[in-house]
């Protein structure tokens, strides 16, 4: 298969993509379309994290964090913190919140980018998860900017759009479930764009070269540290945008919105979409978003024996399924679902061998 | 007023010596299985967990003695820890770092909801060995329990040391810690040497486990924070270093209680209890940036 194919096969994958996302809420009831909201989201917090990871090569088990700092961002700005005695007073529209939190979330990971810049594999996994366990508390610390552990109450504010009433978009009424899930998911496809354009030109090149030797990067002329922080920035910016998306459609942030686990969970997605390429992240983001859910019977049930079913809906049951689905995955699929898309094109675009007469 | 002050003080060190002791156990767990495969366990904190609630389902349901309930735990979580390597671990040992780490991850989530799944989630009380009578010596009142504590931390390290040093099993492993290819070439049984090094990390969990529950009372999260503060020690003192994780961890104990007790004065009173997490992150940070192989660490010298 040439390139040129490849590619065009890759644009009109992206094509159907887009025409499934855009009739999927028909099909589902209004409220199962909050939850595949939450799949735009975590796709666009694993499109960033995978700049990071998959194609720089850096481990961060912080990610969560931020998307704490999007998310705060994002409400600070709707609903303001003068209310818990901090300077800000809010009042804006939450799409215009979206980028600012992008842009705070990136700055913050600039800076720590820089730290980082000293630290590789498990050691940088280990101060980047520091990070993420130390987010919750600091945020009830600084009770007067965050509001503490109650957090900030978005729902029924006049910054957010669907709140409760119907949008008008283009002259068509959507339910606020529904905005929802078109708004996360124009900014997921745009997300999606934008990584791919990232990606495929000089910067990505770079990126990769210094994930596979940073030996050999730093001899042609990749400035690793240049690289490794405009990697940090970014997909520190990506998480900061998911994290604000987050508040929007969740409607209220607290400390527990991004919790540890949050943090694993994304590299737990990124590692099933496949490190290192764009599609299979998809993947990533349903499992993330519908595992617990699957994990507690939903959905599935009717595929498992009722005794397996009952078990598991004991406090505790969805958890061990979760840990277990997570450790046989990565016995059967070592490298993710996209590693299964790359084996099933290498076998398609391979020369078939005729053996001489 | 200021001998008031100063056995304040001197309290507020030999508790912190004591939950050191403890920090000091998980992050020899998390340095035995970092020297061997270069992994970091995210789940050394749940098997822990997991050893203790066994503990006290021996004693609560069962109705054993501690002594034989704390023996039996010990037993049981070293081979539990063998099997876990042997079943788990094994087959990605190969693969990418990520994939490990991954794996280490189901594990925390598995075993976390197994204990809250056999056990629920409700807190249960598990008793001290050691009572729970003080001593004042000169003032300073100390729980026996810390002194328990710290005395069988330090008895396990020095046991340890033992056996790594003057036992063929001790140099097997650390044979296998510098260079498995050249132990296997001259006899060493690589693989099960791993296995017994997360045997005695499963062991050493568990003693730390049955250490913490007593004062912070037995539920399934109650080893996620000391966790944090075992990889803040095992970071300090050098994560390939058995004495500097020791040390590390007798280092972070104190701290945290230096600066709790200091926050009474106006310098420090910035610092809340929410913080003791954050300082544990700050103290990773600042080893890693200042001197990344911690205090006891050979530097890391790369191949080009």
């Amino acid at each position: 298969m040439k390139p040129r194919t490849q590619r065009t096969i890759g644009f009109v994958a992206f094509a159907a993509f887009v025409v499934f996302i855009a009739v999927l809420p028909s099909f589902i009831s209004d409220f199962k379309a909050r939850d595949y909201s939450y799949v735009a989201i975590y796709l666009i917090a694993l499109l960033g994290l995978n700049i990071l990871t998959g194609y720089t090569g850096q481990i961060s088990l912080g990610h969560g964090a931020f998307m704490a700092i999007g998310g705060y961002t994002t409400a600070i700005l709707m609903a303001g913190n003068e209310q818990f005695g901090g300077p800000i007073s809010g009042g804006m529209k939450d799409l215009w919140t979206l980028p600012i939190a992008g842009l705070v979330a990136g700055l913050v990971g600039l800076a720590f980018g820089f730290p980082a810049l000293r630290l590789s594999g498990l050691y940088l996994a280990l101060a980047t998860f520091a990070i993420a366990v130390a987010m919750p508390s600091t945020v009830k610390r600084f009770e007067e900017f965050s509001g503490g552990g109650t957090g900030i109450q978005l729902f029924g504010t006049p910054e957010l759009t669907g709140s409760i009433a119907n949008v008008q978009v283009l002259g068509r009424s959507l339910t606020p479930n529904d905005w929802m899930y078109y708004l996360a998911w124009s900014i997921a496809l745009v997300a999606f764009a934008v990584a791919w354009l990232i990606l495929r030109g000089r910067t990505g090149r770079a990126f990769r070269a210094v994930r596979d030797s940073e030996t050999a990067a730093v001899s042609s002329g990749v400035s690793l540290a240049r690289y490794k922080t405009l990697a940090f920035g970014i997909s520190a910016a990506y998480a900061g945008v998911a994290g604000g998306l987050f508040a929007i459609v969740s409607a209220f942030v607290n400390p527990d919105t991004f919790p540890v686990a949050l943090s694993i969970f994304l590299l737990v997605g990124i590692v099933v979409g496949g490190l290192g390429g764009l599609s299979g992240l998809v993947f990533g983001a349903v499992f993330i978003a519908f595992l617990p859910l699957w994990a507690q019977g939903q959905d599935l049930g009717s595929l498992l024996p009722d005794r397996i079913v009952e078990e598991t809906k004991k406090p505790g049951g969805p958890a061990i399924v979760y840990g277990v689905v997570l450790i046989l995955l990565m016995f059967v699929l070592p490298n993710g679902v996209g590693g299964l898309f790359r084996r099933a094109g290498q076998l398609l675009s391979r020369r078939r061998y005729s053996p001489p007469k | 007023m200021v001998l008031a002050a100063f056995s304040d003080f001197m309290q507020q060190v030999v508790s912190g010596l004591a939950s050191g002791g403890i920090y000091a156990l998980l992050a020899l767990a998390l340095v035995i299985i970092h020297r061997s495969t270069g992994v970091i366990n995210f789940a050394q904190g749940e098997m822990a967990t997991l050893s203790t609630y066994i503990a006290w389902a021996l004693i609560a349901h069962h109705g054993w003695r501690y002594a034989p309930a704390f023996v039996a735990t010990l037993l049981i979580s070293f081979v539990g820890g063998i099997a876990i390597h042997r079943v788990v671990i094994r087959p990605v040992e190969r693969g990418s770092v990520l994939r490990i780490v991954i794996v280490t991850i189901g594990l925390l989530v598995a075993i976390n909801g197994f204990v809250i799944w056999e056990w629920s989630g409700e807190p249960q009380q598990l008793q001290s060995p050691f009572g729970t009578d003080t001593y004042s010596i000169g003032g300073v009142v100390i729980a026996a329990h810390d002194i328990g504590t710290i005395a069988v931390a330090l008895g396990i390290v020095l046991l340890l040391w033992v056996l790594f040093r003057f036992t063929k099993v001790g140099l097997a492993l650390r044979a296998v810690a510098v260079n498995p290819e050249e132990a296997r070439l001259v006899g060493v049984r690589v693989s099960w040497m791993l296995a017994l090094g997360w045997g005695l990390a499963a062991l050493l969990g568990a003693v730390a486990g049955m250490l913490t529950a007593p004062t912070v009372g037995l539920d399934p999260n109650m080893m996620a924070a000391v966790l944090i503060y075992s990889f803040a020690a095992a970071v300090l003192g050098g994560i390939d270093s058995p004495i500097g994780a020791v040390v590390g961890g007798l280092l972070i104990g104190v701290l945290l209680n230096l600066l709790s007790y200091l926050s009474q004065y106006d310098m420090f009173d910035w610092f809340t209890e929410e913080l003791r997490l954050p300082m544990a992150l700050l103290v990773i940070l600042a080893v890693l940036l200042v001197r990344p192989q911690g205090i006891f660490g050979k530097p890391a010298v790369k191949r080009v």
